[in-house]
Formats: structure tokens, sequence, C-alpha cells
């Protein structure tokens, strides 16, 4: 939920009195200076305090984060990564040199290398290479820093997007953007900070794990907006009730929560009143966000987005959207990429189909941001949790296994390098050659955009500091201006 | 005495300050360091000290041990190092410690700048002090033995009500701080009940005890309220957090899992006050104990809550030893309160527990059977399902011994052990005689066989004449032969080569024909069953037809006598084959006959008192099967007959092993580890080790824990962290004095909570007070209660309690009270929640069917946490979310019409009564003036709103407006049926309303 020191109501100052104690509270540190008579008489006053933002560590480079989240592990050998040597040697078993220490999920040993069925082109001043597959990625590879040699620990989905998003493959951390509302705050009056959206089949394997607040507090959370009329859990007002009865209702629990503290006494009682008002502004706030209609039809063209109809194209405009209204993280996921052959996700199909489910809107999102300059301030990455191995499945139909040793993911705006090309792996696409990047060093660059050293944003759980990077992760600076 | 107690003093929170530095920028507010002036404390002011700012490089962590220099222990610490000493007591000149602290030397000074760690001035003020006063150390004082102190003296007497208000008026009195008043008798009553039960009080509860002029009368109501089964619920659910209890796996395929038993087990056991030593050994190890019974064997759920991993290709070697470490983990927490998990992969960096010590621990639970796996799992019937289970198993017994008498009279094996069918013996019978009564002729091949060949009549009969070449016959055999002369090649006669053989006969010589028994054939097309042969009728016949492939193959047909024929070689046998004439000229082109005279079972002829013996059989198994699934079961722990050797892992993966270890406990809480090693220990010992009398941590904990719930912060307010880097406690005298009455007192909880609820601390009003905002905002020192959010469950519990509509149920499978829809559009998996009806709908939120990857939106919102480990404190946060669920949510709408229309029932004329009872069914407290017009302003508001609305009037009230039998209820209106709701439903959002005050 959005943090409730963006009220912008006479309830604001109170609230964020009492969201102070609570951090002080579990710091075991005193309130200290404040006194009881400030805070009942600070909902009538706006005092300084209240306007205290939060500091970052450094001067920022961007204040927003679009995590384009290509749930199921994406190959890079068909879409980002043209290789060769890989092409000459189809059909053959791989040296075992190449092989030695790496593990796989599902893969035996006698799989033979697998070339790709596509063909690639160079697009920009980088020359990024791209495949038939994302005809519209080729317009935006010179707003992009393309990386090809992320590598990641874990070969198993849950655990892999765990620990691409919260940074350990166990469940019970809190997400990038809970980290981030807890460090930096909302710049949202009346929606959350940390918004979730889903297009695909299904919703991505460890599901509400990725986007929990762990131990820090609920209100970090990210809040999934479901398509649909009701894009919040419970915030339509009840059949029968209407918006005059509703604000009735506010104003009398309001007025009867106050009665209360004046008695009691209690800073929570503020902060309650206070997320009553939140709750109802939110129930116009959010529809609004929602719909899609008033948008140009020339916008809703470049993203293919269609006012009424789920799709990742609409998740990219709303993504934008929630951007616009000061929403510092969206994290959007998009099932299913992972190909490894078979009926039902196969390379020949299946992948051409969602490649062009998200080649138009993604290409579309980071021009649309461009040209309304958000994007200097916004860092887009597009990626999933691993990448795809080189060699085939015995299956039925075409496919490749996770990869966890090489893949490529790309990040745009908020000050990483545009048209730049960082890193690679050998000519098979095994192992990382040149400048590896791990997850964990990924998100430390995030961050470091955002102002915050990543080793310092930190939360004391069961007695240790934990962090977002764990006890890992290093600064890639030669992927940012 | 009493300077035992003087010892204690207000707790310098230094180590607290430099983490909030370290975790928020822009911190203000520094706490003021508070100390007594003279003596240093080395356990209360140096150790946090060192432990933050120095143990990194130089504590109990060998391997990032820097200049050989250990702090952490005396004899370390004040040894000579290479030409000098680090600490030389007393000699603050010569210790080389304080010239590094006080360096500006930025390459001298400690700790290093580029620690990111700094002390102040005030700190090393105190480092200094100590070792002026000659550096004494001290056992870190949780790991020092439980004392038994002694009850301090006060001044105002008439304050204390137990032991517990003497040593915290103690202290209050030492910093002239007056505790708070006794709460008014609402508030008591209303508090008692939710703390002790989870629900509120009955207007009837609340009634009773208000007019008990008695002097115990709050007494009797505590003695009342904790003899409520619900204790068992309320208090259940916080030890289930514990036990990271839930209905299904975790990680992504996350499917259900069936251990609610366990979770009944530990509400039965906290309502019979099973002492905890026993509830705790029965958890850890019920397994291993002599002759386990069932309940025991339940018990051992507590560490089977740990995560599965389903997902395809993972490497359950892997995941096993993951569930391992969270039980390592979970145990350190639960009993001990520490943070055992920090030495996986490296030695403690602040406490003294070594990465091979961890893996000690590791070893007590590296040996249970499951391997990433549900099993092994305990099938528990119910006494009644035990009974009925009985009945069938006795129906099944006497089903198969009746098939067994059977077998027996007969005297022969059952057909099935035998080569059915197959051990028949035949004999071609070499020479026929064929006549044909249509003028058929026939030739006779070299296979003995006979063809067809003259006429086709339109009907016809073959008469077989032959002399047996056996003694006794039992059956015939008929083959019917393809050959190229017959139409598409035969075997009948039939323009497709199809014949119908309408009936058979076996005579011998004048004899009437004999009784045939069955008839067989290799194939029969459909409708013309080769028993239609022997049935008597000529309209019937056997017919070899195809639906798919071809029908111009050989078939072969067996009829067999009901009793054999004793033959002899004079007389001949006759054998006829009649054919009618539906259709036309449809008679056999070449066949073969023989004969046997193989016993009826070996012909494979199915004997059909057999079968309906063997068919009761059947049927009860499958009875037995179907009832055994509705049986419930649950995971338990079962150790393996050869333990897995244990091995230190080597930073924690567990592809890389260490040296091998055995099970121990940690030495620095262990009497004698020498006496460990001479004996192999079992998860039995560990159990036993933890609630040792001597283990210094077990009761301190729990004490602790149990406060925390009363109070909102424990006495150590790090309530999973008694080790260095956690806080002092408050009042260390009283949380002794808890933990030793707790054991003495047979470590009964029930006895604890009584001794807790009955005291004067306990029992003060909650109001915030000017002066205590100022001293002591978070109520470190107890001057008044607090007031604290109920937990996410008892919401839900509080609602449906004044609504009406609570099931009363203890117990029992997980249920699945209304969501919203859309919960599961962001799972993996698109679970069935299938709305649970009658009573279930209205459980306590307990018994909610906890899915992991995508738990009950309400119990998240309210800060349950997923319980992919323990719990051992929630977090209390209060958001938007929190608002709109309770609004807005279907569940708390059903509540709201509910309590509407519980409150219209009542029969009051006027609406203030009307208004005052709703009020205090929901608040327990009667409404101040300014509240009751509050609400009836509101009231006449929605009345308003709903008399120019009908429509939404009756969207509103919903079917609430009509009574149980469904009848309309006249008493009131639609659009007054709404506007009640409505109040109740302002009622139910107020922040009193889920606030234990």
């Amino acid at each position: 939920m959005a943090q409730p020191h963006q009220l912008n109501t006479l309830e604001q100052s109170l609230l964020r009195e009492s969201t102070r104690r609570h951090f002080f509270e579990k710091c075991g540190i005193g309130l200290g200076s404040i006194a009881l008579s400030s805070l009942l008489a600070a909902e009538n006053s706006l005092d300084a305090a209240a306007q205290q933002k939060q500091k970052p560590h450094h001067t920022p480079r961007a204040k927003a984060v679009i995590y384009l989240f290509m749930a199921g592990g994406p190959t890079q050998l068909d879409l980002l990564v043209d290789k060769p040597v890989l092409r000459k040697h189809h059909g053959q078993l791989p040296p075992k040199s190449y092989l030695e220490s790496k593990r796989f999920a599902f893969l035996k040993g006698t799989e033979k290398l697998l070339a790709s069925s596509h063909t690639f082109k160079k697009h920009g001043e980088c020359g990024q290479e791209l495949s038939d597959l994302l005809p519209h990625f080729g317009q935006i590879a010179d707003d992009v820093c393309w990386i090809h040699s992320m590598h990641t620990d874990v070969f198993n989905h849950g655990p892999a997007k765990l620990l691409a998003n919260t940074g350990s493959p166990q469940p019970g951390r809190p997400g990038m953007g809970a980290w981030l509302t807890y460090g930096l705050g909302s710049e949202s009056r009346d929606l959350p900070g940390f918004v979730v959206l889903q297009s695909g089949p299904r919703g991505p394997r460890a599901g509400s794990s990725l986007w929990s607040s762990g131990f820090l507090p609920t209100s970090f959370q990210g809040v999934p907006f479901r398509n649909g009329p009701e894009p919040v859990l419970n915030l339509s007002s009840p059949q029968g009730i209407s918006r005059r009865g509703e604000r009735s209702f506010v104003d009398a629990v309001t007025a009867m929560n106050r009665l209360r503290r004046d008695v009691v006494g209690d800073p929570e009682i503020s902060t309650r009143i206070a997320a009553y008002e939140m709750a109802y502004r939110m129930q116009s706030s959010a529809p609004d966000l929602m719909d899609i209609s008033n948008e140009t039809k020339q916008t809703l063209d470049a993203y293919g987005a269609t006012p009424g109809n789920p799709s990742y194209a609409n998740n990219c405009l709303l993504a934008r959207r929630l951007i616009e209204r000061g929403t510092r993280f969206v994290q959007l996921y998009h099932t299913n990429w992972d190909h490894h052959g078979g009926p039902t996700e196969n390379l020949e199909v299946h992948l051409p189909r969602i490649a062009k489910e998200i080649d138009q809107p993604t290409a579309a999102l980071v021009l649309d941001l461009k040209q309304r300059g958000l994007l200097d301030d916004t860092i887009v990455i597009w990626g999933g949790e691993f990448g795809r191995t080189p060699m085939g499945e015995i299956r039925a139909t075409s496919g490749r296994d996770h990869h966890i040793d090489a893949y490529s993911l790309w990040v745009a705006g908020g000050g990483f390098k545009a048209g730049h090309i960082h890193g690679s792996s050998d000519e098979l696409g095994l192992t990382v050659t040149e400048n590896p990047v791990h997850v964990h060093d990924l998100n430390a660059t995030i961050l470091h955009q955002l102002g915050i050293n990543h080793k310092q944003l930190t939360f004391r759980f069961q007695g240790r500091d934990y962090r977002l990077t764990d006890v890992h992760g290093e600064l890639v600076k030669d992927i940012i201006t | 005495m009493i300077s035992v107690v003087t010892k204690e003093a207000l707790i310098p929170h230094l180590f607290a300050t430099l983490l909030y530095a370290a975790s928020m920028w822009g911190a203000v507010c520094l706490a003021p360091l508070e100390m007594n002036a003279g003596e240093v404390d080395f356990n209360r002011d140096v150790r946090p000290i060192l432990s933050e700012a120095c143990f990194q490089c130089h504590g109990p962590d060998a391997e990032h041990r820097e200049a050989d220099l250990r702090l952490d222990i005396a004899s370390q610490a004040l040894a000579k190092l290479d030409d000098h000493f680090a600490i030389v007591p007393g000699n603050l000149s010569e210790s080389t410690v304080v010239e590094r602290i006080t360096s500006t030397d930025a390459d001298l000074r400690m700790p290093p700048p580029d620690s990111e760690r700094k002390l102040s001035p005030s700190q090393i003020e105190i480092i200094k002090q100590w070792i002026q006063q000659g550096a004494k150390y001290e056992k870190h004082w949780a790991f020092q033995p439980i004392r038994d102190p002694q009850i301090p003296v006060v001044k105002q007497k008439d304050w204390v009500r137990n032991e517990i208000d003497a040593f915290v008026l103690h202290r209050l009195e030492e910093k002239g701080i007056a505790p708070s008043p006794q709460a008014d008798r609402y508030t008591l009553i209303r508090r008692v009940t939710i703390d002790l039960t989870g629900l509120p009080p009955t207007p009837k509860e609340v009634e009773e005890y208000l007019h008990d002029h008695s002097e115990n009368a709050y007494e009797k109501m505590v003695d009342r309220v904790l003899s409520s089964p619900h204790y068992g619920e309320k208090w259940g659910r916080h030890w289930l957090d514990q036990a990271r209890y839930a209905d299904t796996d975790g990680y992504t395929v996350d499917s259900k899992r069936s251990i609610w038993l366990y979770r009944d087990w530990v509400i039965n056991a906290l309502n019979r006050d099973m002492p905890f030593d026993q509830f705790t050994i029965e958890q850890l190890a019920g397994d291993l104990l002599e002759k386990p019974t069932t309940e025991q064997l339940i018990a051992t759920g507590f560490h089977r809550n740990t995560l599965i991993n389903g997902e395809g290709g993972t490497d359950n070697e892997q995941f096993r030893n993951e569930e391992v470490v969270d039980r390592v983990n979970t145990t350190g927490a639960v009993w001990l309160g520490l943070t055992i998990g920090c030495a996986q992969c490296h030695n403690h960096k602040f406490d003294p527990i070594s990465q091979r010590e961890y893996y000690e621990l590791f070893a007590f639970f590296n040996s249970s059977q499951d391997v990433n796996t549900r099993n092994p799992k305990l099938m528990v019937p119910s006494p009644q399902q035990r009974e009925t289970l009985g009945q069938i198993e006795q129906r099944l017994k006497q089903a198969q011994e009746k098939l067994a008498a059977y077998d027996a009279a007969k005297k022969s094996l059952p057909p099935e052990k035998q080569n059915a069918g197959k051990a028949a013996n035949w004999h071609v019978v070499p020479n026929l005689t064929v006549q044909s009564t249509a003028g058929a002729t026939f030739e006779k091949l070299d296979d003995s066989s006979y063809l067809a060949g003259g006429n086709n009549g339109n009907s016809d009969e073959y008469r077989v004449q032959f002399s047996s070449p056996l003694r006794k016959i039992t059956a015939i055999r008929l083959e019917t032969l393809t050959h190229p002369s017959l139409p598409q090649t035969g075997p009948g006669r039939a323009s497709n080569g199809n014949f119908v053989l309408n009936e058979v006969e076996l005579s011998q010589g004048e004899e009437h024909p004999a009784k045939w028994l069955h008839a067989m054939a290799d194939h029969s097309q459909k409708d013309y069953p080769v028993s239609a042969a022997i049935d008597g009728k000529m309209e019937t016949g056997w017919a070899i037809n195809v639906a798919k492939g071809k029908m111009n193959v050989n078939r072969t047909a067996r009829f067999v006598l009901e009793s054999p024929i004793t033959a002899s070689p004079e007389t001949s046998l006759s054998f006829k084959m009649k054919f009618g004439a539906q259709p036309a000229r449809y008679n056999i082109g070449r066949f073969r006959i023989s004969v046997t005279d193989a016993t009826v079972s070996q012909l494979g002829v199915p004997d059909k008192e057999r079968e309906k013996l063997l068919a009761a059989v059947k049927k009860v198994r499958d009875a037995k099967a179907k009832f055994v699934k509705k049986i419930p079961t649950t995971l338990i722990m079962r150790e393996l007959a050869q333990p897995r050797e244990t091995h230190v892992l080597i930073r924690g993966d567990f592809l890389r092993h260490g040296e091998l270890v055995h099970p121990a406990t940690p030495a620095v809480l262990t009497v004698d580890r020498k006496k460990q090693e001479q004996k192999k220990l079992t998860r039995l010992d560990l159990a036993r080790w933890l609630v040792d009398k001597n283990n210094p941590l077990t009761a301190r904990v729990t004490v602790n824990r149990i406060w925390m719930r009363y109070f909102g912060r424990g006495l150590v307010q790090t309530e999973n962290d008694f080790g260095y880097q956690g806080t002092l406690p408050t009042h260390p005298l009283l949380l002794d004095w808890l933990a030793n009455s707790f054991m003495k007192n047979g470590w009964s909880q029930k006895k604890l909570h009584k001794l807790i609820v009955t005291s004067a601390t306990y029992r003060q009003a909650s109001l915030m007070r000017e002066d205590l905002a100022q001293i002591d905002p978070n109520n470190k020192w107890l001057a008044r209660q607090s007031r604290l959010r109920v937990d996410a469950e008892l919401v839900r519990d509080l609602a449906l309690s004044v609504s009406g509509l609570l099931s009363e149920k203890i117990g029992g499978p997980s249920v699945f009270p209304p969501q919203p829809p859309g919960v599961y559009s962001f799972t993996q998996n698109k679970y069935q929640w299938k709305t649970s009806t009658g009573e279930d709908r209205y459980r306590r939120g307990m018994y909610t069917f906890f899915i992991r990857s995508a738990p009950y939106p309400m119990l998240t919102t309210f800060d349950v946490p997923r319980f992919n480990a323990t719990c051992t404190r929630r977090n209390r946060s209060n958001t938007p979310l929190q608002s709109l669920a309770m609004a807005n949510d279907e569940a708390m709408i059903e509540m709201a019409r509910a309590l509407g229309n519980r409150i219209l029932k009542k029969n009051f004329t006027d609406d203030n009564p009307r208004l005052k009872y709703a009020f205090q069914l929901c608040l327990t407290r009667p409404p101040s003036s300014q509240e009751l017009a509050q609400l009836r302003r509101y009231l006449n508001q929605q009345r308003e709103i709903f008399q120019a609305d009908p429509k939404n009037a009756q969207l509103v009230a919903g079917n609430t407006a009509k009574d149980q039998s469904g009848k309309s209820d006249h008493l009131h209106s639609v659009s007054e049926a709404a506007s009640w709701a409505c109040v109740a439903r302002v009622l139910m959002n107020l922040d009193e309303f889920i606030t234990r005050e």
C-alpha cells in the first residue's frame, strides 16, 4: 500500500508521527521529543516534520522502475544473441569441457546443440543483433543498455524468480519494490507505491512471495492490480451503497474514531483515520487509472492496446500511467516463456506467438516514456529469471532447458547507458566470458541509480541486517552514465 | 537483596541507535544515554558496544578474525599480543585498545573508517571506564543460569496484587513514575476475554461480571474465561505461528497437504494445559518415545510444516537439506531465542556458536525419513470411523472366508491360479461321417478337417458321426476354418464368408442329446453370441462378422457338457450342427472336430457361484478403499533406521561437504559436552536438553513471548534474539522470577497466564498519559497497559461473534469462507476455493484454509505472514487495504447485515436503546453521549438515503429483512434493515472494534 505520509490531508502530519513512532518502536528507540499534546494537535496543523522527505544516500538518477518480467526464462539464443558457431555445430554434442560443473534442471547430458532457426540482423548505431521474432525491438536498439553476460545461482523457476525479485531463492524476503517504497516512499497521493500487473495464461511461479513485504511492514508489499472493474481487492463499496452513502460512512467512522482518540490518546487511531480516507480516494483513483479509453487512438495503436481487453500491451500502457501518477515501482509479469519443447511450450509455435505479444508494446513503452520525458528518471528492465541452454531438449518438438550461466536482458532509462552492449558469452553461449553481471550486481546498480547504496538499505530482522542484495552485489559502473 | 535489584538500570540503547543509523537515513532523535554514575556493568554497558563495533573482526568467528585479537573472551582479550596487550586491566595507557579507538589517524583508528562503524565519545568513555575499573568480563546474561530472585520491597504496597507487581512497581518507584489506575470493568472483561480466548465477552457475561460485587469477582471471571475451550484456539494460534503451520506445501506448485490434525493437537494440548516440557518433547521427538501414541506421533507434525518443492526438475536432496536447515533455525528461534541460522554458512559473527556447532545441531534433524516428500503420513480415524472401518474389515473378512470355504469344498485351485482354459488337452477326431439334410457334400482334407461343397441350402443340418478317441468326453471343440474355395475364403458359405450356427447337439447312440453347461468362442459377432448355439432356440445363433478388421479368419467354439459322457468304442457319437433359414444359406464351409476330457475348470468355464463370492469380496474391498480415503491423514516425523552422516556444509552449500560431525548441543549452553560425545544423541535427547531445568534459555524465552502477547512487547524486546546482539531485559529479575516460577509450577502455561492477567500491572488502564508520552512512550516501564490491534484471525472472529453468525466448533479440516473474486489471477495454480456452506462458512479465522502462495487475502492484509518460516512475532500494520477489507469484503458485509438484523430483532421501541445495545455488543462499554449522537445522526442520514432509494435499500438489506424461516418480517421495513446494516458496518469499522484496550 502507498506510504501513509503521501496523504494530502490534514491527517497527514499526524500519520507521519505515528508512522515514525512505528519505526522507532521497531528499533527500540523512544519517541523522545514527540509529546502527546502535539500528537493530538497535529491533525489541525501541518507541521514541518511532515514535509520532510526521506533522503536518499546520494543524488538519484531515477525515481521510478518498470520491471517487465518475462516469466519462465526467455531464450536469449533465439531472440537477442546470434551464435554462428552454434549454428555450425548444430546437432553435435557440446564439448565436455564446456559442461564442467554445470547443473541443469532437465538435461541428462546427451542433448545436442540446437541452432536457432531464426535469422538475426544488426540494429541501431550500437549494432545490437535481434532475431526476426522481435522486429519492433530494433526501434529501441539505441535507447537500451543490452547486457549479454547475466548469470544467476538457481535453475528452478520459483527460486530463480525469488532471487531476481527478492535477492534470495527462499521465500520470505521483501521484493525490490517493497525495499524501494520502504526506503524512498511513494510519490503517489492516492495510489500504492508498489503495483503488480500480470498478463499471460497464468501467474508467475512463486506467486505473491515475489512482491511480498517479507519482514518489512505490510504497508510496503506490492499491490496486485487485477484486470476488470475491481483492480484492487475489496475496492468497490458494497452493492447498494451510493457514493454519498460511502462518504457518510467514512465520515461517521472518522468522527467516531476521533472521539475515541480524544479519550485514549493513541496515535494509531490517527493512522487509521487517514487509512480510511485514502481507501475512499482509491475507490475513484484506481478505476480511473485502469480506464485506458481516454488515451488517444495513436497511443493505443502504438502499444497495440485495446480498452477492455486485458493484455500485455494494456499493462505496458498502465505501467506508464502508474509512473505518471507517482507510483515508485511497477512489477509486470508476462507468462509463459518456459520453452522446453512439447505440445504447449515449444520453439516452433509458442515462442513466435509470445514474442509477437511483447515485441510491439515493449518498444512502444520505451518510446512513449522517451517522448514524454519520463524515460530519463524511469528505469525499464526487460528480462526473465534465467536464460535457456544452447542444447536442445529431447522432446517431440524443440525446446531448450533453463540456463543460469549466461543469459541476456536489457535496461533502459534512468541513467543506464543507451545503445550500449555489455558483456558476452562463449561462442556456444554456455558461459560468460566478458564482464559478468550477477543478479545481485544488477539489483545493486538499479538501487544505485535510485540514489541508494545497496549495502546501506538494510532492515534488522531476527538478529541480522538484511538487504536486497544479501551479502553480495557489486555496482556495475560500465552500464551507467 | 536490594542491592541486587538496584543493579538493574535503564538500559542504554546504544546498539539500537547504531542499528537505527544503519537501517534508515535522516535519522533524528538519539535516545539519551542513561547510566548510573560510577560502576560500569560489562553485560549492560560494554558488551553491546563491543558486539556492534568490534566482534565482526575480533569476535567468535575465527575465519574472519583480524590481528589474532579476540575481544569476546577475557582470556584472549587480556593475553599478550607480540609485544603489547590489547587490554591491561586498570591501566589505560598500556591498553592499546584505548590508543586505537581514540586515534585520530585514520590508518590506526578502530573501528576502521571503511567498516562504516563508529564509536561515539560516550561509548569510548564507557570502554575506558570499564578498563579502568578492571576490565571485568561476565558471561552473557542470557547464558547464565536462571536465578530465583527475591521479591523487591516497594513503598506503595497496596498497589501490589502479586509478585509481578512488586518487580514492576520497584522499577517505577526508582524512576518516580506512578502506575496507572485499574481499567474499568468493561475494559477489563473485554481485555481478559479477548486476550485469553480471542472472542469478545457476551452481553450476559458482561452483565454477570458487572454485578458481581464479591471481592474476587475478577479472579472468578478470569477462571471462567481460562477454562473456555476457546483458550486453546487463541493461544494455539500463537504457537502455530511459530510452528509455521499451513495447509499447502509452499514454493511454486504449492499443492494441498493434510496436517490439520497437528493444529488440533496443539489446541487440545493447550486446553488440557499440557506441561510445556512435555509439549516440547512430544512435538520435537514424539516418534522417538517408547511406544508412541497416535497423539504423540501427530505432535511431531511441528517440524513437518516445512516447505516441499514439487516443481519438476528439482533435486530432492537439495530441498530436504532446506527442510533440515529450517528445522534447526526454527528450533533455535522458538526455544532458544537465538539466531542460530547465522552460523549456517560461517561461524556466528556475534554469538559464540560456530559453524561446526550449527551442523552438530543439524545432525539431530538430518535422519528423518521425509525427503522433500509428504510421506511419512499417519492415518488417524475418528472413533466413529475406527468403528465403521472395523465393521468394513469384518465384512471383508467374512466375504473372503466364504470364498476360501467354497474353494476348499471344490478341492481345486481357484481358476485364477490355474492356467485357465489352456490346460485342456484336445484330441482331434480324425474320421467323421458327415451328412447334410440339404444335400451338401463334404471332402476330408489332410488336417482332418471337412470342406463343404455341393448344395448350399437355405437351411441345413450337418450330422457328424464319429467314434470317440477318448473314454470320457467333457467338451467338444468346433474349429471353423477358411479355405480358398469358400466365398471370401469362408469359413462360412454365405457370400461374405459368414455363417450362423443356430444350434448344436451331441448325443450317444439313440440317447437324448446331452445337456450343455457352457459355450465359449474366441470371437462372436455382436448379437450372435456363441451361447446362442446351445440355448435350444433356432431363432438365435452364433456368427462371426466383425465391426472392424477382417472377418474371414479361423474361429473356434468350445461346447462344454454339463456332465461328462462315458464313451465306449462301440457306440458312435453324433454331433449335430443346425442352420436355420433366416438368414438363408449361412452354413459352415469347413470345420474340424476335437474332444477333451479336461475338467470344467481346466476348460476355463466361469464358475458363477464363485464369481458371485468374488464380486462380494471386491465390493467390500472397494467400499473400504473409498472409506479409507475419507479418513484424515497427517504428516509425521519418522527416523531412518540407519542415520545419515552429517558434514559441515561449506558456505552452507549442500554439495560441498566439510568435516564429519555428530549430534551435539552448543558448548556455550551445555554443561558437559564430553558426556554427550560418549553416546549417540537423538532428537529426543535434544528435546530433553531444551527443557532441562539447567537450560538458561527455554523458560526465559517462553515466558518472555507470552508476556509480549499481553503487553505488546517482551521484557526482552528482541524476543527472537537473546544473544549478544539482542536488547537487554528491561526487568531482568522479573524475567527470571517468571521463568523460575514457570518451571516450579510444572511448566503450566495456564498458571502463568493467570499470574499475569491477575496482576495489577496487567489490569492498568491503557490510556496515554501526557507524562508517559515524554518519559516512556513505548511503555517499557509498564506504567500503563497498551492498546493493541488484534491479530488478523481475531478481526474475523470478533465480527463473526457480534454478528451472531460464529460457529463455535473447534477443530476439524480447514474451511473455505467467502473470499473476494480474483485472488488467483496472479498465482501459478488456480486453486479450487469451494466456499464452505453451513456452519463452516462462519468458523473462526484460524480454521481458514491457508495456501502459502496465495493466502486468504484478509489474513495477509492484517499481517499474517506466509509461514514459509517460523514467525515468533507478527507485524502490526495499519493500512488503507485494511480499511477496504473491513468496509467492503463480502464476508464482512454479510456479518454487518447479520448484526443489523440482530439489533433490529431486539425488542426496543426507540433508536437510543437500540443503538446502545448495538454499540455494547461491538465494544462492550456503553457509548458516550457524543458517540450516541453521532451514531444517531448517521442512522437518520441512512434512513433518508434508503427511503428515497428502495432499490439500493434492498441490495444493502439483502435477505436480512426476512426472518430465519424466510418469511417477511413485518416489524421493520427494507429501508430500516438497510440503515441498521449500515450502522453495524460503521461499528465494525471502528478502530476500537479491532483493538484490545
